[in-house]
């Protein structure tokens, strides 16, 4: 049963940050809700104030920036970002990711940004969001602030913003030439939250077929997703193999912190840690010598 | 305490007043008696309870209705035009799509949602679109067949 709670539902982000500032750890913000409602209905959230931002039109948004990237608004849909056309070309691992997420009817209605603030390391787009080397807005009465992705997630379901903080936007940056980016999860149902999700990203040199740079990141493998960035060395300025992918999984898994719980144990997900990630970089590198 | 909400469900517009908490499933069944869409679940996984709001096959157990404040909600009620079943629901009936019932009216709903915006999808798009919506007696089988009939024109509907 939820427990009551008093209602605002502002209609512009000064709005909603003027209710933000003034609650602070008594609210809580809803977007979607469709990982919030859960632990409000378990009591595993008590709110006695909750400010719902799902209607404000102002944050819903796909921009194409050229050189500068993609800016997706914090309340952009999973359902929009998979069909948007922007994100279809040049950022497809994000397409690949959202069809992958959950089912039609909460892609419908859930959003980007309350993803990435309920903070599940098991959720899918702060791995690719990783690897895409993203950055987010949050603005604050006092003004905003640019958080990198991999500096957002500070424990299991927390996050790096202040209580008067509201995630605003998702930045990501332009994907550079002879890039390769790949997404995969384990799941028992198609579509649930991942055992474990690995995204890697790989760009090679144009002259050479040397990796130049690399992102592996990893969901489900601690209690927030991280960056294996010892795995990562073991790839940069090398002539990628499969040795050295297999070495770059092993790196991997010993980098992993998992968690055991209902569906799988840690040594499990370290297991398939070292396997996904060598599959991912496979796929990351092949897509990179085609870009 | 209680907040407006404007609603239109099969649509009547409605005016009421309902509890912060409240969710949308429970307005629709709780104060407008409408008992297609299933409480079931509750956790946003079985899709009893999917109904069309503004378009979209959403989880009814899974949003505040306060959320939808001045959408349009079309629920399993809202389907049949008075006498007349929808093509979907007569296609449900002859192809043995319907056992023991619980999951029909989500189905149905996700069916509707996916032939509103596409009127031709290809047997994956059925199967994607359905895919939040558990049904533990028919199988699927017969539920993509009876899109499938629709999709064929098997089923005209009535102007």
């Amino acid at each position: 049963m939820i427990r009551d709670f008093e209602y605002f539902a502002p209609k512009t982000l000064e709005e909603a940050l003027s209710l933000l500032d003034k609650y602070r750890e008594t609210c809580k913000v809803i977007a979607g809700g469709q990982s919030l409602l859960k632990l409000m209905r378990a009591g595993l959230i008590t709110p006695q104030y909750l400010i719902d931002i799902k209607g404000m039109s102002e944050l819903d948004y796909i921009k194409s920036e050229g050189k500068n990237g993609l800016k997706i608004g914090a309340l952009t849909t999973h359902r929009a970002i998979e069909e948007s056309p922007m994100i279809q070309n040049g950022f497809s691992t994000l397409v690949e990711m959202e069809r992958i997420l959950a089912f039609i009817q909460i892609r419908n209605w859930g959003t980007i940004g309350g993803n990435l603030c309920h903070a599940d390391p098991a959720q899918d787009p702060a791995p690719v969001l990783m690897a895409l080397n993203a950055k987010l807005r949050a603005s604050s009465l006092k003004g905003e602030r640019t958080i990198a992705i991999e500096d957002f997630f500070t424990d299991y379901l927390k996050t790096a913003l202040e209580p008067n903080e509201l995630l605003t936007e998702i930045q990501v940056p332009a994907v550079p030439p002879h890039t390769g980016t790949a997404y995969t999860k384990l799941n028992i149902i198609e579509n649930d939250l991942a055992i474990v999700g690995v995204a890697v990203s790989i760009t090679l040199s144009s002259s050479t077929d040397l990796c130049q740079d690399v992102r592996i990141a990893l969901g489900a493998s601690a209690p927030t997703p991280i960056r294996a960035k010892r795995a990562e060395g073991v790839l940069r300025g090398k002539k990628i193999t499969d040795d050295l992918l297999t070495e770059a999984g092993e790196k991997a898994s010993a980098e992993a912190e998992p968690l055991s719980d209902i569906n799988a144990s840690a040594e499990y997900r370290r297991q398939l840690v070292k396997i996904l990630v060598k599959r991912m970089g496979k796929e990351a590198l092949t897509r990179a010598k085609q870009a | 305490m209680k907040k407006e909400l404007r609603l239109t469900v099969n649509g009547e517009a409605h005016e009421l007043y309902v509890e912060p908490k409240s969710l949308l499933m429970d307005v629709l069944r709780d104060q407008l008696g409408l008992t297609g869409a299933k409480r079931s679940c509750d956790t946003n996984t079985c899709g009893a309870c999917t109904v069309i709001l503004n378009g979209m096959a959403v989880h009814s157990c899974s949003i505040l209705a306060l959320q939808a404040n001045g959408g349009e909600v079309l629920t399993v009620e809202g389907l049949a035009k008075k006498t007349e079943l929808h093509p979907l629901q007569k296609a449900f009936l002859d192809y043995g799509s319907v056992q023991c019932g619980f999951c029909t009216p989500g189905m149905l709903m996700s069916a509707k949602a996916l032939l509103d915006k596409n009127p031709t999808p290809t047997k994956q798009q059925m199967k994607e679109a359905i895919d939040g919506n558990l049904c533990r007696c028919t199988g699927y089988n017969s539920i993509i067949r009876a899109i499938t009939a629709v999709v064929n024109g098997e089923y005209k509907e009535e102007k």
